[in-house]
């Protein structure tokens, strides 16, 4: 081949693989765009400030060098209130373990919560998004919406909509995030 | 293959129909032409050139015309498609997709959403189809650019005989006038022709940059869509929605959780008759309800410094505004529109304790539906407490227990358990709208419904949009590329002396109307003939054939 048609070759190739690009992103982006805005596995997970029903205040960084399992959840949601007791389990037997639950109602009555609270004896911080400021930082909409995050701080596994889990699930979801 | 060496001595790139220098036809087709065909001025339009690797393949594919053509009318058959019905976004949200679509439009409504055109402006394939168009604009136009440059470029004063006979506009006489072309010279300047000469032989040209109209359009086109790709961008656009109630302090979705709304009060007026104009009255009674205004008084807030989300304490008040259709909250790029609202939801519920024999009544218990106490102590011995509250009370659960299915207190209903100097230890009564129940036996005591406090939800959308000034320019640079190529004829005039004869031919790309005048007035009273229209003879023999 002369000079001058590998030369022309090259442009081409480098055209096309341009308008490629360009194309693949788009399409990529647009089939994203429900995504956008959502925490991904990976990321370090964005710090919040929430108050618990006993008024004490716990901030997401101040976890660091422990593993925290994020739990979005609504009295109302059937998967919510099953998983419950579950988290209630391992929280016992994690929480010396270095890992720590904290679970974030999505903005309901405080009556309503703490009636739930008693109800199940649930002994891990429960706490009230009632702005929906959290629930919009991770993108939350179908519950439950846990979110599991490493000692580092960094988002090991995001758990969305009823997964039918066990309570061996949520033992492993613990012993993943265990410092 | 090699390059063309055209008997002149110019080097042609392969492919080459007339000899970018001379002009001299260097095909056996072009040869045979009666008349050239000067669209790309004979030049080697890439894609015809080669056809070997893979990467040319796909060059040459999209290099076609007829290719970038069907892709248009595909793109219009399948974008005509989608208007049949309404697309997915812009249906009413009480009913799924699949089943609006049913109930609608019938079984063709179910194939139309079957065939995924609910949402087709967003599916991959039309945006394959779009990104196709332009890529299709990007190759065609380098390949037809670059040779026609060139070809421009490249060409000299003298051209060969062949390429002037073949030219539209063409004449061979003998020269009875103005022996040195010294008039014709002063003359195509006057008319702003740039006037080359060479042995005697006279080329004169203008409007060039004409020729480079439709490219400039492809320009504009390609910045276009490129502007429109940018939406997919984040940061670039958002378009989201936020239902927010008076009274409520929410997140602007899109801002990154750095900005916070309060809707303090959301208005809805409609036309009175009476205090309104007189010339609405007929169509009030007519239609009834008329809308006047739709307007949310809100309160921008953003999150000071290092302020986290949870922490609504720390707020920085931006502004008051009313927010009216047409009349959106600006800031920071964003526009926040009144899109939408919902009148009259629940937010405080009243009930009297009251003895069911006796009628009497002992106080009033008022329930805020978004954060109800434990107790209401109603003095005297009476006390009321809550032991149950479902917002949105759907039916009991087979265990006997009430269900709500949301937070949102759209059928509230309560357990009480009510005490008395006569019972002490309290009556349950479960309450409802319209319902009261009283699961361990008769009470002598019932909370009786006394009013009910609401308050409006606004919706609106959130929009910003970074990519508009990219349109703009996409479309202005489109429209001077429209200009360019309309309003300019790319002109040329060869004047050639041939054994005392002369030959003269013109080209232009369009309006040979316009060139023959310009022409007839230059060569007037110079003794230099006319050239004449060949198509035009040509038409005039076709037809007298046919007659």
């Amino acid at each position: 081949m002369s000079q001058k048609k590998k030369q022309r070759l090259y442009i081409r190739t480098a055209i096309l693989i341009i308008l490629l690009a360009a194309v693949g992103y788009t399409l990529y982006a647009n089939l994203n765009k429900d995504n956008q805005g959502k925490i991904n596995v990976g990321e370090k997970a964005p710090d919040f400030v929430l108050k618990d029903m006993q008024g004490n205040t716990h901030r997401l960084s101040d976890y660091k060098g422990k593993g925290v399992f994020l739990n979005f959840w609504g009295t109302y949601c059937p998967p919510c209130k099953s998983e419950m007791p579950y988290m209630d389990d391992v929280y016992k037997s994690y929480k010396n373990k270095g890992v720590e639950i904290l679970a974030v109602d999505v903005g309901e009555a405080k009556f309503i919560v703490n009636k739930f609270v008693k109800q199940y004896k649930l002994s891990f911080p429960i706490l009230i998004d009632k702005d929906r400021d959290v629930q919009s930082v991770y993108g939350v909409d179908d519950l439950p919406h846990s979110v599991l995050i490493g000692p580092d701080g960094k988002v090991k596994k995001v758990i969305v909509g009823n997964a039918n889990l066990t309570k061996n699930d949520f033992k492993g979801f613990m012993e993943s995030i265990k410092p | 293959m090699n390059d063309m060496k055209c008997e002149c001595g110019h080097v042609n790139p392969v492919g080459t129909i007339l000899c970018e220098s001379c002009g001299k036809a260097l095909t056996e087709n072009a040869q045979k032409e009666k008349l050239h065909d000067m669209r790309y001025e004979g030049s080697a339009r890439r894609s015809q050139t080669y056809n070997k690797t893979i990467i040319d393949k796909i060059w040459n594919f999209f290099s076609s015309v007829k290719v970038g053509v069907w892709l248009i009318v595909l793109t219009l058959v399948a974008s005509s498609l989608g208007t049949i019905f309404p697309q997915k976004d812009m249906l009413p949200t009480n009913l799924t997709p699949e089943e609006y679509y049913h109930k609608e439009y019938g079984w063709v409504g179910q194939l139309w959403y079957k065939l995924g055109f609910e949402d087709l402006y967003g599916s991959w394939w039309y945006l394959l189809l779009i990104a196709a168009i332009g890529v299709s604009l990007v190759i065609c136009s380098l390949d037809r650019f670059i040779p026609l440059h060139r070809a421009l470029k490249n060409q000299r004063v003298t051209r060969h005989e062949g390429f002037m006979k073949r030219q539209r506009l063409y004449i061979d006489a003998a020269i009875t006038g103005d022996q040195s072309f010294a008039k014709v010279k002063e003359r195509l300047k006057e008319k702003h022709y740039r006037v080359k000469e060479e042995h005697g032989n006279l080329f004169a040209e203008k409007n060039r940059f004409s020729r480079w109209g439709p490219y400039v359009n492809h320009i504009g086109l390609i910045i276009f869509l490129i502007g429109a790709m940018l939406r997919f961008v984040p940061g670039m656009y958002v378009d989201e929605l936020l239902w927010i109630r008076e009274g409520e302090t929410k997140v602007i979705p899109g801002t990154h959780e750095k900005y916070l709304l309060k809707n303090n009060k959301f208005i809805l007026d409609t036309y009175q008759k009476g205090k309104d104009n007189e010339a609405f009255n007929q169509a009030l009674d007519r239609v009834g309800t008329v809308a006047k205004n739709f307007q949310t008084n809100v309160t921008l807030y953003k999150r000071k410094e290092g302020a986290l989300p949870g922490e609504s304490g720390k707020l920085a008040k931006v502004k008051d505004d009313e927010i009216k259709v047409n009349h959106p909250l600006e800031f920071a790029h964003y526009s926040v529109y009144q899109m939408d609202y919902k009148p009259n939801e629940l937010k405080t519920m009243t009930l009297q304790l009251e003895n069911k024999k006796t009628k009497k009544t002992f106080g009033q218990v008022k329930i805020d539906l978004f954060n109800p106490k434990d107790v209401y102590d109603l003095q005297k011995g009476y006390k009321v407490k809550l032991i149950g509250y479902y917002p949105n009370f759907t039916g009991f659960a087979k265990d006997g227990e009430p269900q709500s299915s949301s937070p949102i207190p759209d059928n509230p209903a309560f357990l009480f358990r009510m005490y008395s100097p006569e019972h002490p230890k309290g009556e349950v009564s479960f309450v409802a709208i319209r319902q009261n129940v009283e699961p361990l036996g008769n009470n002598d005591y019932k909370m009786s419904f006394a009013g009910i406090e609401t308050r409006n939800v606004s919706a609106l959308t959130v929009h910003k949009d970074l990519t508009l000034w990219i349109l703009a320019v996409g479309g202005a640079i489109f429209m001077i590329g429209v200009i360019q190529g309309a309003y300019w004829n790319h002109r040329r005039i060869w004047l050639q002396r041939k054994e005392g004869n002369v030959l003269i031919a013109a080209h232009t790309n369009k309006n040979y109307y316009g060139i023959k005048k310009e022409l007839a007035a230059i060569l007037d009273g110079t003794g230099l003939p006319v050239p004449k229209d060949q198509q035009e003879g040509k038409k005039e023999k076709e037809k007298e054939k046919e007659v």
